[in-house]
């Protein structure tokens, strides 16, 4: 659905997005995560059409990048960092004016499908002005999709939320994919990136990495187990050492904290060659690694 | 063309919510025509102004006086003198519209999600130029007309009624009129691509008046007087402004440049 290659821009001297190459699939949703400055924002403008690449390619839902922009803005939604309402426009104004401008066929229809969907029906008449920062986000959201876009492009959407404002809008991504879309989320909540994006691109001008959360975890780190016993021995950490497919071992209290290549075959050998050691499990669990410390350590 | 309507209409929505544009859209029109009507009032009528002859009158204003009497001449000398404002509305109506609707958009950050809708640069552009040049032509033919009514029914006569409402003045309102709304709208909008306030922007514009004030105190210290050529020669080169001043705003108001330069 979103095709890259080579994708570079720069602003005089500097370079903005450097060499970009990535191929989102269509109906997934695709996270697109880097340190501010990175060239999230202006890699989202190149592709919704709204600037112009240095060098490079892309194709955007099948149309090009700088030939066909005005069948990409037909084709693309994009939620902008800031909502960008017209203040003194009612809701329903400020969704009619874009629906019209997206030469949408029922504008009234799709106004209210939308105000409907996103919970504003009953507040349409207001003015924008008035409306809490979750309400704006809600009715950007909103005003990106009237036109059934195939992509979307949503940058921070749940930025500056309250908790339980941001679950709405993160149920409402999911939602959107459910039926098929594809979404292009730039987010700096790296919880919100990995629960909900099926694949991970880190970038820092040019593409860092880019994966599934699972790979990206396995590529940088050793999957790790962490086994609780009653009591700690220094002899249950020999034990642990001596098995050849342990890769490191650390007694953290009562806890030994083992990284494995293959847990789920290693696993019982281990607990095993414990047991038979003489110590008492309380229970095994994996210790999974945050998307943020993956994160962290691509930037860095 | 539908896109372009499309815009106007969103812009009167807003721009008109705004208070301070609607007090200068309304006010100044009903100032500029009660002006002169107040002065005409005060001039008294024909009969109490007997003794006043073409010759009392500048030369070069003289000969606009063809086949008046003395008593009209000299109504029509001190109407003329405030006719210019009529086309001073349309300078100032735009620039204060233009400067709030396009630097508006600067300040809100409205603009990107209207940039990646299909619309073209031309039709956001001529969205934003015909809704706030419409409301300056309308208020100026409005004012104009009201303006013509007062001096029928206060000259109690046809004769001053015929001079006001002749090709001369038509020809100001009707057809110069415009053509200095499209370059005020032209100058807001070059201003509006340089400048991050609405007020800052405003005041920049508003030097578009500039030219027509200093024609309008030249005729009042009797330096000139407007007549036909004059105007003639007025549209001839408004008209050439406009082309050159419509090319060179399309070409500073670049989408790239509004997202990226635009703080």
């Amino acid at each position: 659905m979103i095709v890259a290659k080579g994708l570079t821009k720069r602003f005089g001297d500097v370079l903005a997005v450097e060499d970009l190459d990535m191929d989102v699939k269509s109906g997934e949703i695709f996270g697109f995560l880097g340190p501010n400055g990175a060239g999230k924002t202006t890699t989202i403008r190149m592709l919704s059409a709204l600037i112009s690449p240095t060098s490079g390619k892309a194709k955007v839902a099948g149309y090009e990048v700088g030939r066909e922009d005005n069948e990409i803005r037909r084709n693309a939604g994009i939620l902008t960092e800031s909502p960008g309402l017209y203040d003194r426009l009612s809701a329903e104004k400020n969704l009619s004016f874009f629906a019209e401008l997206h030469d949408v066929e029922d504008v009234a229809g799709q106004v209210e499908r939308y105000l409907r969907l996103l919970g504003l029906w009953d507040r349409r008449g207001d003015v924008a002005a008035t409306f809490s920062k979750g309400m704006r986000q809600k009715l950007a959201i909103a005003r990106a999709m009237l036109h059934e876009p195939k992509v979307l492009f949503l940058d921070e959407p749940t930025a500056g939320l309250d908790p339980e404002m941001a679950r709405l809008v993160r149920e409402f991504i999911g939602e959107l994919k459910d039926k098929g879309r594809t979404i292009f989320l730039c987010t700096h909540n790296l919880d919100e990136a990995d629960r909900l994006c099926d694949r991970i691109a880190v970038v820092n001008t040019r593409l860092l990495a880019l994966d599934t959360p699972e790979a990206l975890r396995a590529k940088l780190y050793d999957r790790v187990v962490v086994i609780h016993l009653s009591a700690a021995s220094p002899e249950y950490e020999k034990v642990v050492r001596e098995q050849p497919f342990v890769r490191s071992v650390e007694l953290k209290d009562n806890k030994l904290v083992v990284g494995l290549d293959d847990p789920e075959r290693n696993n019982p050998e281990l607990i095993r060659a414990l047991v038979d050691a003489g110590a008492d499990i309380q229970f095994v669990g994996e210790l999974r690694r945050s998307l943020e410390e993956i994160y962290l350590r691509l930037v860095k | 063309m539908r896109k372009i309507w499309v815009i106007a209409r969103k812009e009167w929505a807003e721009v008109f919510k705004n208070r301070f544009v609607l007090f200068t859209v309304v006010f100044m029109p009903l100032m500029m025509t009660a002006l002169p009507l107040i002065i005409l009032y005060t001039m008294g009528t024909p009969g109490e102004m007997a003794g006043f002859s073409a010759a009392d009158m500048p030369a070069s204003f003289a000969d606009l006086c063809e086949g008046l009497s003395g008593e009209t001449c000299g109504q029509y000398f001190i109407v003329s003198q405030f006719m210019l404002l009529f086309m001073l509305m349309p300078l100032a109506i735009p620039a204060t519209f233009a400067s709030y609707s396009i630097v508006g958009e600067k300040t809100t950050r409205t603009l990107e999600p209207v940039l990646a809708t299909p619309v073209t640069t031309l039709e956001l552009l001529a969205g934003k130029a015909v809704a706030a040049a419409l409301p300056a032509i309308g208020a100026t033919w409005l004012s104009f007309s009201i303006f013509s009514l007062g001096v029928a029914i206060l000259t109690e006569g046809s004769a001053l009624l015929r001079q006001v409402t002749g090709p001369l003045w038509l020809f100001a309102i009707v057809v110069v009129g415009p053509l200095l709304a499209v370059a005020a709208v032209s100058i807001a909008i070059m201003v509006s691509s340089r400048a991050n306030d609405p007020r800052v922007a405003e005041q920049i514009s508003m030097l578009v008046i500039l030219p027509l004030l200093g024609l309008f105190f030249a005729q009042i210290s009797g330096l000139i007087f407007i007549n036909e050529t004059m105007i003639l020669w007025m549209a001839i080169g408004v008209t050439v402004l406009d082309v050159g001043l419509l090319a060179f705003a399309t070409q500073l108001f670049q989408r790239e440049a509004i997202l990226t330069r635009w703080k």
